[in-house]
């Protein structure tokens, strides 16, 4: 099975490259974008089986520094939770 | 003084801190490799390098946060073996939960590698005792992750016990607070992104970062 990690800064967290993006988008005359976020997303190829709370421990142990960070875990073939 | 250096992959600032410990504390520290579960007997202070462990991928300092030599080093420091995390070693420490907050990418997203000036916060700490309260020292810095953040309680706990142990005196990466350097509760842990064993010898341009190893290793013999 495959699950996708999207890792993202929390709300209020400066966002340095957002804020980079942002610009470039700004000087290519792309005037409506209000705010950009940039965050990761990781892939796992995991063993079938495997629950939404390991994959949520796999989060909070490693992929995520919850200090600063939201992860969100999207299943891509019906993980079980 | 029995000291050790930490070896991870990827960094390259250990050796600089090994030379630091020996030529400072009279005696050749440890190297201790990543993979190691445990750490030598009788360990007086223990260094966590800076420069880019595995790769900074995921996240700087994430991945040697995770490593087995680090449970070793969190239990020592619990023991109250004094610890020091410098720049990589920093944001290892941040991640290992040995200090709050985190480091992120730089305000003005550049790598900076420039010595910068450092106000002294506190010189009642094991790791800053070689120097005057609030004095005024040069230090390098080179790093693109160093800017500081806690949330507004972490930050005001800081500082109202007397934990900020270095401040930029210029605005330099955007930190929470100009925080250069923090100390732990127990006063026996210090992360900072400056680089003083960088700053050991005349020939580096000053010796304000050899005072920091003195003031320590005279501490912790006391």
């Amino acid at each position: 099975m495959k699950a996708r990690v999207f890792v993202t800064l929390k709300s209020g967290v400066l966002d340095p490259q957002g804020k980079a993006i942002h610009h470039a988008l700004q000087g290519l005359g792309f005037d409506g974008v209000n705010d950009v976020r940039a965050g990761k997303l990781i892939e796992l190829d995991l063993a079938d089986g495997t629950s939404i709370p390991q994959i949520e421990e796999m989060c909070r142990k490693l992929l995520a520094n919850t200090v600063i960070e939201n992860f969100r875990i999207e299943s891509m073939d019906g993980a079980g939770a | 003084m029995r000291s050790a250096v930490v070896v991870f992959p990827g960094s390259n600032c250990d050796r600089d801190l090994a030379v630091a410990f020996r030529e400072v504390g009279g005696r050749e520290p440890d190297l201790v490799w990543h993979g190691e579960t445990s750490l030598p007997d009788g360990l007086d202070v223990i260094g966590v390098p800076g420069g880019f462990s595995y790769g900074d991928y995921l996240r700087s300092g994430a991945m040697a946060a995770r490593s087995p030599v680090m449970r070793a080093v969190a239990d020592a420091a619990a023991r109250g073996v004094t610890v020091i995390g410098v720049c990589n070693g920093f944001q290892i420490l941040t991640e290992a939960g040995l200090l709050p907050g985190a480091l992120m990418r730089n305000a003005g997203l550049a790598y900076i590698c420039r010595p910068v000036k450092l106000a002294v916060g506190n010189s009642q700490s094991l790791f800053t005792s070689g120097y005057a309260a609030g004095e005024e020292i040069t230090v390098p810095i080179a790093h693109h992750d160093g800017n500081y953040q806690a949330d507004a309680e972490t930050l005001d706990r800081l500082e109202g016990e007397g934990r900020v142990a270095f401040r930029y005196a210029e605005r330099t990466n955007g930190s929470a607070r100009d925080i250069a350097g923090i100390v732990n509760e127990g006063g026996n842990v210090l992360g900072m992104m400056p680089h003083p064993e960088r700053a050991l010898e005349t020939a580096h341009g000053n010796r304000d970062g050899r005072r920091l190893f003195e003031g320590l290793f005279a501490a912790v013999a006391a």
